[in-house]
């Protein structure tokens, strides 16, 4: 006890633990925690940060779905985006990996222990530049994740480059026009194949609820774009990045309702309004279409409704394509139910004998 | 007659064909069948990075004391090449035979008078006797076989048996094989004095013995030892590793009736992520691999780096290849142990395990897994071309029944319950190693992994201190990593001797068979063959206790005398480098040589 109290006083801990207090009256959820419980260290990000927004957003929706903190995984690249998953469910186990291969460890993660509820929080940088190849065939694999790329069209810890998701025309801060082409991630993960691929903004924490509570139910791996303006570097007038911007052109094309297994759907809506997809846990999802003529199961139209609203300058957000009978990477590689990291090694082993066996056609 | 005379069950026989044209089956008979005679047998590929129409070459060495490196000679050439024809016969040792299809007329002008040529018209044979064209060009392989039985005196029943059981599933094939066979062989019997005084005669070197590949032998490892989650990216020679490992799961792990797997093998978009996956599978407390070699260890390194600062398990196989760049893939070399040992930015180190054949490939790939989960660091298995895609005879593998993996410290919720708060980074036993709780499991365990700075408590950090007491406890694991991973095997001539030989890897059976060679020279030399890095305290003592260390080596800039010097502090004047680095297997000569030249220069000086 002596050793571990010098040891506290020569190395302070120096990050910042938020206090976890419980007032009493705070609503719990149905594994009896509350909100507080599903909270992490504190945002060293920039005051008015969009990506705060987003924690809060993924704060509740993990309360919300009374997910077990010790079930869940939270992984990231590098990056302002990817500092995040220390600021939510500090009782899950985080990963800030390696710029730009987050994918590649949830890959790794989900192949060990498959029963794992992971969410992965990445930004343009990291998934559209240096790990554009690993978002690619993460989305091909159609892990079971939820992969969230926070998107402020900007590199924020090195200091306002444009990144890849930077509109054409879009100014930076100190007036330059970027004049390349954008990378969309929404329909660049439509065209990959992916099984769940939805868009949502910061500023509408309404919307960004459920759709982050479908993306963790879907089985395979659901891709949010979520567009979360950077308040210090891409946040001024020319950036189409910005919280006006976004504000102004704001377009959801599809308003998203998730619906637990337990609760009965009521129709509330007329009939052709509302579709209903039903996810491999019971759950539900409802979607209200904004448009008539929007079909988010149907990607040649979506595409097409895409480019459309894309050459108008407007930002379509909501739960914009979906196929729930895409097979997850276990399902397409048939691994056993029980995850391989809990099977004991009596039960890998082929023993001695069949070694002997074995060998006899080696002679 | 000449020393001919003398080669009974001491010979080598080297083919050389197209590839693409079923050679492989063809000579994999021969191996076997001199195998099945009791003799021991080597057989190394020389083949190109190519499918199909470029040269390859098969060598097979019988050898009755069973030396198995590359002899450096050939006493029986079959030159099926056109192309290669010149080349071919110009590498026959004088006194030795060389068959080639006289089908077509051969080039005059090459002569030799110091070797016997004789001619077989093989695809004429072949294209009188079978009427499909693919057909003809295999069979035409399968007939030198037949030539090649009369000509070394191997046991045509043998070669019968060998065939019924290779094609079981397909007796039609089995007559055409041995129609072939004896097309060859009666044309051989009829022509030739058969057999040559180069030949086969049964013996009963091969008890107990069985003949595998290393790479194999490596993927059966990595099934005993409990791996289940493979990640890879195609890359020669390193491919047949995950193949391997991939039909034994699909024989000893996936369930018969539902097809279910209890494994997962992710073939990646390229060897970044291949490592990724490894560090995700290790994290939830899945054993997992990646088969590669050099170039990618080179993408790799961002994420071993990754991995030895956040302390995660992790085994990376390296069946190295000819660098630098893309090299020559398909031939050997022993030359990224610079990149293992130091791999990745900043001050990282790694231990490396040395197999020196596909026995030790089979033993210390499950030993990988123990060490690395035990340190809780990335750990390298560099074998090499040369023993993970070339046919070995080994000792049969066995396997105990009562082994227990060693997983290392992983707290579970019990564990948990009698502790105050769980810690990621702090040595509470000394060893340097921290305790390490798996996902999934208990949220009194979570902690974040980090690449960046981070304290004992696994807290991110930026300050001084915290951050030096981190990285300094690293070294202390070091030192532990030297205590555990295998000893130097040392092989004394039982006379005292000033000269030592420190050799590892593929480079073994050269050096025994060079210290025989060397020993009826008078030339005594002790040997130390390392199986692991870092090096244990016996190394240094081994370096201490002789004059002149001969290091042998298969690459070019001497890097493990680089590793020596550098992590035992050994004088440059006292490593002797012994180097081969042209791509093919180290022979013995090269080491006798070597010593030879020394020993002279000495009495000169």
């Amino acid at each position: 006890m002596f050793a571990r109290r010098w040891q506290r006083e020569k190395y302070p801990m120096t990050y910042i633990q938020k206090p976890k207090i419980n007032l009493p009256g705070m609503a719990k959820n149905a594994i009896g925690l509350t909100l507080r419980d599903y909270e992490g260290g504190l945002s060293t990000l920039c005051a008015g940060c969009g990506h705060d927004s987003i924690t809060a957003a993924i704060v509740q929706a993990f309360f919300e779905l009374a997910i077990p903190p010790e079930d869940v995984i939270k992984l990231s690249g590098i990056g302002c985006s990817s500092k995040t998953p220390a600021y939510f469910v500090h009782g899950a186990h985080g990963f800030n990996s390696v710029h730009g291969r987050m994918p590649s460890v949830a890959t790794g993660a989900m192949a060990g222990n498959r029963d794992l509820v992971c969410i992965a929080v990445s930004g343009d940088g990291d998934s559209l530049s240096i790990g554009f190849g690993q978002f690619g065939h993460v989305v091909r694999r159609n892990l079971n994740m939820l992969y969230i790329i926070e998107n402020n069209g900007v590199y924020g810890l090195t200091k306002g480059q444009f990144s890849a998701s930077a509109d054409p025309g879009s100014r930076a801060k100190k007036g330059e026009v970027n004049v390349m082409q954008s990378i969309d991630p929404v329909s660049t993960a439509i065209a990959l194949g992916g099984s769940f691929v939805a868009r949502g903004f910061s500023g509408d924490r309404d919307q960004l609820v459920p759709l982050i509570k479908a993306g963790i139910r879907h089985e395979g791996c659901a891709v949010l774009d979520v567009i979360s303006p950077c308040v210090t570097f891409n946040d001024h007038e020319g950036s189409t990045k910005s919280y006006a911007y976004t504000r102004e052109n704001y377009h959801p094309a599809v308003y998203t309702d998730f619906v637990p297994p337990a609760e009965q759907i009521e129709t509330e809506y007329a009939e052709g309004d509302a579709v209903s997809v039903k996810l491999h846990d019971g759950s539900s999802i409802r979607l209200r279409k904004a448009d008539e003529s929007y079909d988010p199961s149907e990607r040649s139209t979506v595409v097409h409704y895409l480019e459309e609203q894309r050459a108008k300058g407007e930002v379509v957000t909501g739960l914009l394509y979906i196929d729930e009978d895409l097979p997850e990477m276990h399902a397409i590689s048939n691994t056993e139910a029980m995850p391989l990291a809990k099977r004991e090694y009596k039960d890998l082993s082929p023993g001695a004998e069949a070694l002997v066996k074995l060998q006899k056609g080696m002679r | 007659m000449t020393a001919q005379q003398s080669r009974i069950n001491d010979f080598v026989l080297k083919i050389g064909t197209v590839n693409g044209t079923g050679s492989a089956s063809a000579n994999g008979l021969l191996m076997k069948a001199l195998f099945r005679m009791g003799i021991p047998v080597t057989g190394k590929n020389m083949f190109p990075s190519n499918i199909q129409g470029l040269p390859t070459w098969y060598e097979i060495r019988a050898n009755k004391d069973g030396y198995m490196a590359r002899a450096g000679r050939v006493d029986v050439m079959v030159a099926m090449n056109a192309q290669t024809y010149k080349k071919d016969l110009a590498e026959v040792s004088p006194g030795g035979f060389l068959i080639y299809d006289s089908t077509w007329p051969r080039e005059r002008s090459l002569q030799r008078e110091d070797i016997t040529v004789l001619g077989v018209p093989l695809a004429k044979l072949a294209n009188e006797n079978f009427s499909v064209a693919r057909v003809r060009i295999l069979m035409k392989n399968v007939a030198y076989v037949g030539v090649l039985a009369a000509l070394l005196d191997i046991d045509l029943e043998i070669i019968q048996e060998l065939l019924k059981e290779t094609f079981a599933a397909k007796p039609k094939l089995v007559d055409s094989n041995l129609k072939a066979i004896m097309l060859g062989y009666d044309y051989a019997a009829e022509h030739f004095t058969c057999p040559l005084p180069a030949r086969a005669e049964k013996m009963d070197g091969n008890k107990g013995k069985v003949l595998i590949e290393g790479n194999a032998a490596t993927a059966l490892g990595a099934v005993y030892a409990g791996a289940t989650v493979g990640a890879w990216y195609p890359i020669t020679p390193s491919t047949s590793v995950m193949d391997a490992f991939k039909s034994y799961c699909d024989m000893f792990r996936t369930d018969p009736e539902t097809g279910e797997r209890r494994y997962c093998i992710i073939q990646a978009e390229d060897e970044l992520a291949a490592a990724g996956i490894v560090l995700g599978a290790n994290w939830t407390g899945a054993r997992a691999f990646t088969p590669t070699s050099g170039p990618g260890i080179s993408l790799m390194s961002e994420f071993i780096g990754f991995a030895y600062y956040a302390e995660i398990p992790s085994v990376f196989i390296d069946v190295q290849r000819v660098g630098p760049s893309t090299g020559m893939p398909t031939r050997t070399q022993q030359c990224d142990l610079m990149l293992a040992a130091y791999a990745s930015h900043g001050d990282t180190r790694h231990p490396i395990l040395l197999p020196k054949d596909p026995h030790e490939c089979f033993e210390m790939a499950a030993q990988s897994f123990d060490l690395a989960e035990r340190l809780q660091t990335p750990v390298f298995f560099l074998s090499d071309l040369d023993i993970g895609m070339n046919d070995w005879m080994i000792p049969e593998l066995e396997w105990d029944d009562s082994f227990q993996p060693d997983r290392g410290k992983v707290l579970g919720p019990k564990e948990l319950d009698g502790m105050e708060k769980f810690h990621r980074y702090l040595d509470t036993d000394g060893d340097g190693i921290p305790y390490r709780t798996l996902p999934g499991r208990d949220s009194r365990g979570a902690y974040f992994v980090r690449g960046s700075g981070h304290n004992r408590y696994g807290g991110y950090t930026e300050d001084a201190d915290e951050y030096q007491d981190v990285v300094d406890r690293l070294l202390v694991k070091w030192e532990t990593a030297k205590t555990i991973v295998p000893a130097p095997e040392v092989i004394r001539s039982g006379k005292q001797s000033a000269y030592g030989i420190i050799a590892f890897g593929s480079s073994h059976g050269a050096v025994m068979e060079a210290m025989d060679r060397l020993d009826a020279d008078g030339i005594h030399a002790e040997y130390m063959r390392l199986r692991a890095f870092p090096f244990s305290e016996e190394v240094k003592a081994f370096i201490d206790e002789h004059e002149t260390i001969f290091v042998v080596e298969q690459n070019r800039d001497a890097q493990m005398r680089s590793l020596l010097m550098l992590e035992t502090g050994a004088s440059p004047e006292k490593l002797v480098s012994v180097l081969h680095y042209n791509g093919l297997p180290i022979p013995s000569d090269c080491i006798v040589d070597a010593l030879r030249e020394h020993v002279r220069k000495e009495v000169a000086a």
